[in-house]
């Protein structure tokens, strides 16, 4: 069993944890950055629409500013956004994205050379940085490049096993090398976990098929909180049946949503912003129309109109999305609409972090030693209730380089811990077990199971009976799972079942506190909405969950209460 | 109807080495221009083997993960649609891992090698004037377009896997990996390009090493001008 060794271990290699990997570089030399996938297969590079920074470069955008960064996603938040760290985003929004300018980033011009501004839902000013609609793509391989150039050591095709935990510090983590098929440790001063999105949990989603929340999972096993789980965005545009996204630039650029009587339905539940109010709001807005019968044809769907775009818009700084509906939807743009629908787009909850990164504990003013998340996987609370377009980028980068810093110096300051050969030992004999499982139950037909019961019980509408089922219906998903799973796959050597198992484990682990996170908050408010709790509750709810599975496999929830001091500062960590 | 995927197999961890095995599917006739051959093989692996092995990624042509050989073609798995195929009346669908890269187990290849000289083409930003600071650089709209096309490359080896200059000589950076020297060179934030041209201008493993078959022109999925930008490097090559 091999064990590999480095000051700072990255699981993930993402727009976040590359961008902790070059800001580690700071501290210490040895970066070692572990993905499941190949780091430029992860789900950054098919972020389309933007990165939002209030440079002002546009006429219209002149006279943004932080603040109005700031201010226009403390709104959007719903009043669930921390705002010390919402302050940090947007802050050093502009020199963290002009910095990923000069890393090469192939973002469109206007017409005198500087970086183009394009309007975005939300945002009151046009602040959207974009590279076509292909800007997760170009941030992503600049950051990569920038690896490559540092020369940091890259595991690709490893899957995240576990952490080897000794008390509050973190020694190293387990991995199954998919092509040696073999279990190895990583020995590691610290350990970022940048382990990404979780939406696969629903049936309907524009995720890839990578992202199923296994930084989740492992923080559920290892005594971690996660907070705001309950707190999921839907997208208002995902194709009928496959869920892929058509980006949010699409309205940014002046698209129409229309209903079967062709007409612009926005104007009854938004008519100021009409599309471009915020996500949560469009999404129940579509949701309404289908309801009531004024889907497209009476089905399940509506109109994108981009038909009276300009041909140059839709090639200039739309190419993909015309592509995605040309290919998959078999409508040229240009000519007849888009068919579309609300997906489960990303999780504004997370594994819960200080300013830092560093992972709070299970209980009070707790956190770990040398154990960090960042991206997706943390939360941050900086998009509160209702995430805007562009600022997930945005948190990936400014986030992802301030707690790649952190965890650099942490390593710098902190000594190598102990992996015993046993943790190894054990995760293989668990590999062994699993991969021999020999039920009745096929793997696809749980995941299939779990993601139709997230979609028709949590989904952008919820009520206390539907929670309450779903409430049960999970644990006896997760007993099929250890007691009924039969697996085809006996093989060691990149066992693609096997890591959809273990997939399969992670989401079953934390979908619990997306349930209870929601059966729980009687209200509703951002991308939460209670059918049975229409309004927003500010006297019993302004305040973030914290759902903890206890070593007997309950879950359990507490509340913290949101950092909306303004102009408090931003140190709830002794200044690191 | 029923479309038989008649899938190249590989088992690491047998002797039987590399057969043939047919899966049907049932799909409605209007379905052919709904359901991609990665939809078919998920399926498969869902419903009736769940040791068949291959990658996927986002499903819709951007991660690059899922480039495989169907119908003598090097495609991704995911945009390609059952009705692109021109099904015979036989109706099979031939995959089979991509050719030129060893196969690791039935669809998946090792791309070691591949990613290997990806970072040889310094796929990144360097020169005398390294970043001083976050300050926005000029880049004209025309500067941009010269890089634009060669900046869609997903990486998913179609181009490189049906090169046969690089089946003889993975030495040699292949088709990718030249586009991807272009994409960072010419970029005009980059000053760094007579060292970089020096390492292209290589009779073997260089620019020098094409041979113009055209193949990866027709295998990439983004219509890559590739061979077009293999003779502009040429041309920088010979005039610096």
């Amino acid at each position: 069993m091999e064990i590999f060794e480095h000051d700072l271990l990255i699981v993930g290699g993402g727009a976040a944890g590359l961008r902790a990997a070059i800001a580690a570089r700071e501290h210490v030399d040895d970066v070692g950055i572990i993905s499941k996938v190949n780091v430029l297969r992860s789900h950054s590079v098919t972020a389309q629409g933007g990165i939002s920074a209030p440079l002002g470069n546009t006429g219209e955008g002149v006279d943004d500013s932080w603040r109005v960064h700031f201010e226009d996603t403390v709104r959007g938040g719903d009043g669930l956004v921390d705002h010390d760290a919402c302050e940090i985003l947007t802050k050093g929004a502009s020199g963290t994205v002009l910095e990923l300018d000069n890393m090469g980033v192939p973002f469109n011009r206007t017409e005198d050379g500087r970086l183009d501004q394009r309007p975005f839902g939300g945002h009151s000013l046009p602040r959207s940085l974009y590279a076509a609609d292909r800007t997760g793509h170009g941030i992503t391989y600049a950051l990569y490049g920038e690896n490559v150039r540092l020369d940091n050591a890259v595991y690709n095709e490893f899957f995240l096993l576990d952490l080897v935990a000794d008390g509050a510090r973190v020694n190293g983590l387990t991995a199954y090398n998919m092509k040696s098929g073999e279990v190895v440790g990583f020995r590691g001063k610290s350990v970022v976990l940048a382990t990404g999105g979780c939406t696969q949990a629903f049936a309907h989603t524009t995720s890839g098929a990578a992202s199923t929340g296994d930084g989740l999972g492992i923080a559920m096993r290892n005594g971690i909180p996660l907070e705001d789980m309950e707190f999921i965005q839907f997208h208002p545009t995902g194709l009928p049946g496959s869920g892929i996204l058509i980006s949010e630039a699409a309205r940014g650029e002046g698209g129409y949503l229309i209903n079967d009587d062709g007409e612009r339905f926005m104007k009854r539940y938004d008519p100021e912003k009409m599309e471009l109010s915020s996500r949560d709001r469009v999404v129940r807005g579509m949701q309404r129309e289908i309801e009531r019968g004024k889907g497209i044809d009476g089905e399940d769907y509506l109109h994108l109109d981009l038909t009276h775009l300009s041909r140059r818009t839709l090639e200039e700084k739309l190419p993909t999305i015309s592509q995605i509906a040309e290919d998959f939807a078999k409508v040229d743009p240009s000519e007849r609409p888009i068919p579309v629908r609300p997906t489960a787009h990303y999780c504004m909850g997370g594994i819960p972090v200080t300013l830092n990164g560093r992972v709070k504990g299970s209980s009070w003013g707790n956190t770990w030693d040398n154990l960090f998340a960042a991206g997706e996987a943390a939360c941050l609370s900086v998009h509160g209730a209702n995430r805007l377009g562009t600022n997930s980028l945005l948190e990936a980068v400014v986030f992802g380089k301030r707690i790649g810093a952190v965890a650099g110096r942490t390593a710098e300051e902190g000594s190598f811990g102990k992996l015993p050969r046993e943790t190894l030992n054990q995760q293989e004999k668990y590999l062994t077990e699993l991969r021999e499982k020999d039920g009745t139950v096929r793997l696809g037909e749980i995941k299939s199971r779990l993601r139709e019961l997230t979609w028709n019980k949590c989904g952008v509408f919820r009520n206390q009976s539907d929670l309450e089922e779903a409430n049960d219906e999970i644990y006896e998903l997760r007993r099929t799972f250890s007691e009924e799973l039969t697996l085809d796959d006996r093989g060691c050597k990149f066992n693609t079942e096997l890591r959809s198992a273990l997939e399969l484990r992670n989401l079953l682990e934390f979908v619990p506190a997306v349930l209870l996170g929601a059966y729980k908050r009687t209200e509703s408010r951002g991308a939460h909405y209670r059918e049975d709790y229409p309004e927003k509750d500010d006297g019993n709810w302004a305040v973030h969950s914290y759902v903890v599975r206890t070593n007997e496999g309950r879950y359990g929830v507490d509340y913290r209460p949101v950092r909306n001091d303004t102009g408090r500062g931003t140190t709830d960590e002794g200044g690191e | 109807m029923k479309v038989t995927f008649r899938i190249s197999r590989y088992d690491p961890e047998t002797n039987e080495g590399s057969y043939v095995e047919d899966f049907l599917l049932e799909v409605e006739e209007y379905e052919l221009t709904e359901v991609t051959v990665l939809d078919a093989l998920v399926e498969i692996k869902e419903d009736q083997d769940g040791s068949l092995t291959f990658r996927h990624g986002c499903g819709h042509g951007s991660c690059g993960s899922c480039a495989v050989l169907i119908n003598e073609k090097n495609r991704l798995a995911c945009e390609t649609h059952l009705d692109d195929l021109e099904l015979d009346e036989k109706t099979v669908v031939e995959v089979s891992s991509l050719p030129g890269f060893p196969t690791i187990k039935d669809l998946v290849v090792d791309m070691d090698n591949f990613f290997r000289n990806d970072r040889l083409a310094r796929p990144f930003i360097s020169g005398e004037d390294e970043r001083s600071g976050p300050t926005e650089t000029e880049q004209t709209p025309g500067e941009l377009r010269r890089i634009l096309e060669a900046t869609e490359c997903i990486n998913c080896g179609a181009c490189t896997a049906s090169c046969p200059t690089y089946w003889e000589n993975e030495g040699y950076l292949g088709p990718a990996a030249l586009v991807r020297a272009y994409r960072w060179m010419e970029d005009s934030r980059n000053s760094e390009i007579e060292e970089r041209l020096a390492a292209l201008d290589d009779e073997k493993d260089g620019v020098w090493g094409c041979n113009k078959f055209f193949n990866c022109l027709e295998a990439c999925p983004k219509e890559i001008d590739t061979v077009g930008i293999i003779e502009a490097l040429k041309r920088s090559v010979i005039t610096s």
